[in-house]
Formats: structure tokens, sequence, C-alpha cells
């Protein structure tokens, strides 16, 4: 059985479908990578996991279990208690996720408290053990310190040892490393697959970072205005990608192009809440796109590992098949 | 003039721009080096791109290459004119030739303004063309960058960011400039409009052989659109050089660990993960020696105290110009304790 396991999710505000569909499923000890443009729904579904799509937004689907448990049909009460100790999230900005009025270990032990036991003698050890495992100097020292003394690495070391205060089974990291140098970055995602591996946690990394993905991901799904383009083993996808989308992309990174070559950019920007196309959503961006295509929405074709959403998946020389 | 001189554009020695910092009022007041000594010539349709992490000092570089503020000291001329010795009228003149894009398309527009007197407001200030001339020449902009005529009328906020980062590129273009100083401006945008606006980029660069100072973080950008890399770290440059040198030859420890820890996307071309420990040093209180020495694997005694200065690559006579501030690398340490370490 699956950690999480989604089947036709939708999230709709109003008569606007900002994620339209999608299925996958997460196991444990597994690295999954989302990525996408912006506006192509991967924070909003993962936010509806976490249960924290407010009015008027309006979260259905055919399937949400996480471990066996129906997270549409449980009590709200229970599913929060599940939310933040089994499942957890990081957010992208750790300079704004943190609250600036509390001490760094007023907070981590508010998490603590949340849901679990202990006087605070034994709160603050564990809170001390937390940001030593997230690799914080002086940590005895870092408790009573405002989040603004901190640097952005530093707050998302923070912000990493208080989403695992519970030992959560799925961590989803929602662009964990965007708003930081390429060095702490490094040294982010290192720590973040350290404790995945240590702890056999499911990993959902969302970012828009394709290299990344590439480097630590073991399945990647591609997402486009709301829609799962592509899913399969991360080494496929990017070596021989079966969706025209996926393959623009790659090809748009300025190291696919050799010396100084222009780069293969796709036309056009992901389509809005007012000019998204009949048919298949890429067709107006799409080079291979037939009268066909602008016509009818393609459906999912192949097995839920490796997944195309195309009329004419690419074959491995990159060519539309006829 | 020789045909090297009259091919450069800009050249900056030795620019310093240091900030007298109080701290409090018992305190004495601090220093911070923001830039400190950056030396560099720029020729005509040339792209020297500066790379570092937030904080070295890239942003106050571009600031002061567009006179936005005045150095504390060093030279810095265009066409042989040194900017900072100038009357004001004579500055705001060559200023015109010098123009700056921004980093975040969505603050540095004016959202009550339209697109059309965005880009003709340099004009009103600069020369003395007519209402028709000034719309004229701004259509005739407009479409070298990929906008369409009826975007004269329009909002910046209707807008998609790669459109607007257009706009802001075509506002640099107004007064036929010279040199673009581009402080990231591309890493706002999503790889895919990130191409094509750096498509862009180039494709003017050909037409009007401009030359670019590329501000960015980004090393793959940097790999595909510079001329020449200079790699700053606490105000100072830590590696200078071509682009193939600095890619295919990197010297500097930093600049190794920037390149390690860039991901990649193709297996073949990962290297070995460098792991740097901590974070840049607050720029109130350098470290003495070497600024990169606390976060260095190679430093020793000598970097701690003192202070390496850029110097040409003594090891490969080929090499020319490739600057490295490090004494592990003059002293030879750096080959033999990777091979140690391996």
């Amino acid at each position: 059985m699956s950690l999480l396991q989604l089947e036709n999710l939708s999230v709709s505000f109003g008569n606007f479908r900002a994620v339209d569909n999608i299925s996958y499923k997460v196991e444990e000890g597994e690295v999954l990578g989302i990525v996408g443009e912006s506006g192509s729904g991967k924070s909003v579904s993962s936010l509806s996991i976490m249960g924290l799509i407010d009015f008027p937004g309006k979260v259905s689907a055919d399937q949400l279990t996480f471990d066996s448990q129906d997270l549409q049909a449980m009590p709200e009460k229970q599913r929060r208690k599940l939310t933040g100790s089994d499942i957890a999230m990081i957010f992208q900005d750790p300079m704004t996720s943190l609250n600036p009025c509390f001490t760094v270990g007023y907070q981590i032990i508010e998490a603590l408290k949340t849901h679990q036991d202990g006087n605070k003698k034994e709160l603050k050890a564990r809170a001390i053990e937390l940001l030593t495992q997230v690799g914080i100097p002086a940590p005895e020292s870092r408790l009573g310190n405002y989040p603004h003394q901190l640097s952005g690495g530093m707050s998302q070391r923070v912000m990493i040892a208080m989403s695992i205060a519970c030992d959560p089974r799925l961590l989803i990291a929602d662009e964990p490393t965007t708003a930081l140098d390429v060095t702490i970055q490094a040294q982010i995602i290192d720590l973040l697959v350290e404790l995945q591996r240590k702890k056999q946690m499911g990993l959902v990394l969302i970012t828009h970072d394709l290299a990344l993905v590439a480097e630590v991901a073991h399945r990647v799904i591609v997402m486009y205005a709301g829609q799962i383009v592509e899913s399969g083993p991360a080494s496929e996808v990017f070596s021989t990608p079966k969706h025209p989308y996926t393959q623009a992309l790659l090809a748009s990174l300025p190291e696919s192009a050799s010396g100084k070559a222009r780069l293969e950019a796709l036309p056009g920007v992901v389509p809005g809440q007012y000019d998204r196309p009949l048919g298949c959503l890429l067709s107006p961006r799409c080079p291979y796109a037939t009268d066909h295509c602008r016509k009818v929405e393609p459906a999912n074709q192949g097995d839920l590992d490796r997944q195309v959403k195309c009329h004419t998946p690419l074959d491995s020389e990159g060519r539309p098949a006829a | 003039m020789n045909e090297s001189d009259s091919r450069l554009i800009l050249k900056a020695e030795n620019l310093k721009q240091h900030y007298h910092v109080k701290q409090g009022l018992l305190k004495p007041e601090v220093t911070v080096k923001a830039v400190d000594g950056i030396s560099f010539n720029l020729e005509k349709g040339k792209t020297l791109a500066v790379v570092g992490e937030s904080g070295c000092g890239k942003s106050t570089l571009g600031r002061m290459l567009t006179m936005i503020e005045t150095p504390t000291e060093g030279r810095l001329a265009h066409l042989g004119e040194d900017l900072l010795t100038l009357t004001k009228d004579a500055q705001a003149k060559l200023r015109q030739k010098i123009q700056i894009i921004f980093q975040n398309p969505y603050g540095s527009l004016n959202p009550r303004k339209k697109i059309g007197s965005i880009l003709e407001e340099p004009l009103v200030i600069n020369t003395s063309l007519s209402k028709s001339e000034r719309k004229e020449k701004a259509l005739s902009i407009m479409e070298k960058v990929g906008l369409k005529a009826e975007h004269y009328d329009r909002y910046p906020h209707m807008f998609s960011g790669g459109q607007r980062q257009r706009i802001a590129i075509a506002r640099g273009l107004m007064l036929d400039p010279n040199v673009i100083v581009a402080d990231e401006p591309v890493s706002a945008l999503d790889v895919s409009v990130q191409a094509q606006v750096l498509n862009l980029m180039m494709d003017l660069q050909d037409e009007f052989g401009l030359s670019y100072v590329f501000i960015s973080h980004d090393l793959s950008v940097v790999e595909h659109i510079a001329d020449d890399v200079m790699v700053m770290y606490l105000g100072k440059v830590v590696e200078q050089g071509s682009r193939e040198q600095l890619f295919e030859n990197p010297k500097h420890p930093y600049t190794l660990a920037l390149l390690s820890s860039t991901p990649q996307l193709s297996p073949e071309k990962r290297r070995q993960r460098i792991k740097l420990e901590g974070e840049l040093p607050s720029p109130l209180n350098p470290p003495s020696g070497c600024a990169f020495n606390g976060r260095c694997a190679y430093a020793n005694d000598r970097c701690r105290s003192e202070t390496p200065t850029l110097r040409l690559d003594s090891s490969e006579e080929q090499e020319q110009g490739h600057l490295i501030a490090c004494h592990a690398v003059a002293e030879k340490r750096i080959g033999t304790l990777v091979e140690g370490a391996a």
C-alpha cells in the first residue's frame, strides 16, 4: 500500500480549476519531484493534501488516502492531528513563514506541544536535539533568537527542524531552496535527502529547478496548467521525455545549448484563468500540435509508472509518433 | 589610439564602495567594504558576467557603473572619458549611454503609467524630440523587443513577468546606450520565459553591438551568455577570466564550490560535491586575511593572516588574463590536497 495516494484530485476556485484531475502516489522512502512553471498548480495540489485550501477553494478527489486512511472522510479534528505530525510541509520562503514575534525555540516547542506530551524541560531538550539534527551550530543559544536574527539558510533549517519535529512519514517541501543561494541550496538539499534516507520518509520535492530534481528525485511528475502531463522515473523522463512540454522545458535550459547559440525557447506563456484553450492545454505553444490536439483533450497514456498526456507522445528520438 | 583601445567601452580600475555604518550610540562607526577594489575592461559587443552569492557586492557594483552611486575610490572610464571627474551636465549626458535593467519586473515599472509613457520618459528628460517623434521611437523599440503596437496604451499589471522584462529592456534601449547593466534580469522568470528573454538579449547585442554587464547568481545562465566572468566574494574578486578559463579550468576553491553546488541535469556533467560549511561572513566583521578562509578546506595560517591579491595564474603560461586571488593556488597546495582527499 502506498503512503499517499491521490486519484483524480481537483482544486477549483469558482469556475477555475487550478488543479485538474491529478493522480499520483508516493511510496515510503521515495523522493518524488514535482516540476512545472509558476501557475501550473504545484503548490495548490500540495496545499490540498495538507488540508490548507480555504474557502472559496474546493477540493474534490475520487481517492485521497494517507496510509490507507481516507483524508476526506475523516473528521476535521483527526485530520488536523495527522497533518503536522505524520504529514509535514516546508514552505518556500523561510523568512516569512516563521512568526517574527516569537523566538525560534518557542515556535519549535509549540509544534511539539501540539502533537506530543512532555514537560517543559523535555520539550526544550527535544528542540535542541532537533536543531542539532538540522546542523545549526550552538543550538542552545539559538533557541532564544528571533527569526530576524537568522539568515535565510538558518531560517530554512529551523523550518525543517519544525517539520521533522514529530517524525513525519511524509514530508512535502514546496520550493525549499528557491530563495537561497546555490551553496546554501546544496547544504539544505543534502540535509533533506539525508534526513529522508535516515527516517525512510516519503519526500515530495516541489520545484521549478529541473536540474535539482534530476539530481535527487527517484520519480518525477511534470505539471502544466494544473494537469500532470508526464510522470515516470526521473532518469527516464529527463533522458527520453515523451511529452512535448517536457522536451521543450529541457531544451530551454541554458545548459542544453552549446556555446552562445540561441536557446530553444517555447513561445508564449502558461495559460491563466481566462485564456485556457480548448483541447490540449499546450496546443497553442506546442510545435507538433495538430487540429485534433486543438479540439480534443488527450487522455493519459501508459500505466501509472510512466504516463504521458498527449495524442502523439514522442519516441526515443524525440519525434512525435504518427 | 590603437584597435583594442577603440573597442574598449568601459574600463574600471580599483573601484571601491565603502559605507559607514553606525552601530549604536556608544559603539564606534564601522566601515562596510561593499565593493573593495574591482578592475575590469569591457569591450564593445561583449558580455561581462558578475557572479556571487547575495551580499557579495554585485548589485552595488551595478549601481556604481550606472552612476546611481558614486564610488568612494577608483576610476571608471567610458570610451576613455573618466566618469567620476566630469561636471554634472556631462555626467548626465554619459548616463544615457549606460542603462540598467533591474531584477524584479514587478517592482521596477510604475503601475500608474502606461507602457508608452514609461518608455518615453527617458526621451522627455534627455532629448528635445516632439511628441510624435517620441511615440515613433517607442513603437520601433517595442517592435524590436517583441511587443505589439497595441501594448502602447496598456498598464504594467496587464503583462506577464516575461513581457514586463521585455518592457524594462525596451526602456533601457530608448536612449541608444552602449552598455546595459543587467542586474539578475532572468532570475524572477520561469525557465521557458527565461530562455525567451536570454535569446532577446543576445539578438539585441548582435543588432546594436551592445555590451552587457550581466549580474547573476545562476552559473548555468552565465556559462551560456558570458564572454568574461568575474566571481566575487564579500566585495572582492576572487577569480576573473574568460568563460572557458572559468568553467573548464576553475582554480579558486570558492569557484570550485559554486560550480559543484549548481545542480546539473546530465549525470556526466555533475561534479563531486564540495561541501561548503557555514555561510557568507558578515561584512560588518569580515575575517582577517582571505575572506573565504572560514569556509575553505585549504586554509592555513597564511590565509588567516594575509589577504591574497588578485594575480595572474602562474602555473600555465598560455592562460592569458586568468586572475586568481588565493594563496593556496599560488603555492600550488590545491592540486596535492585534492589527490590526498581522493
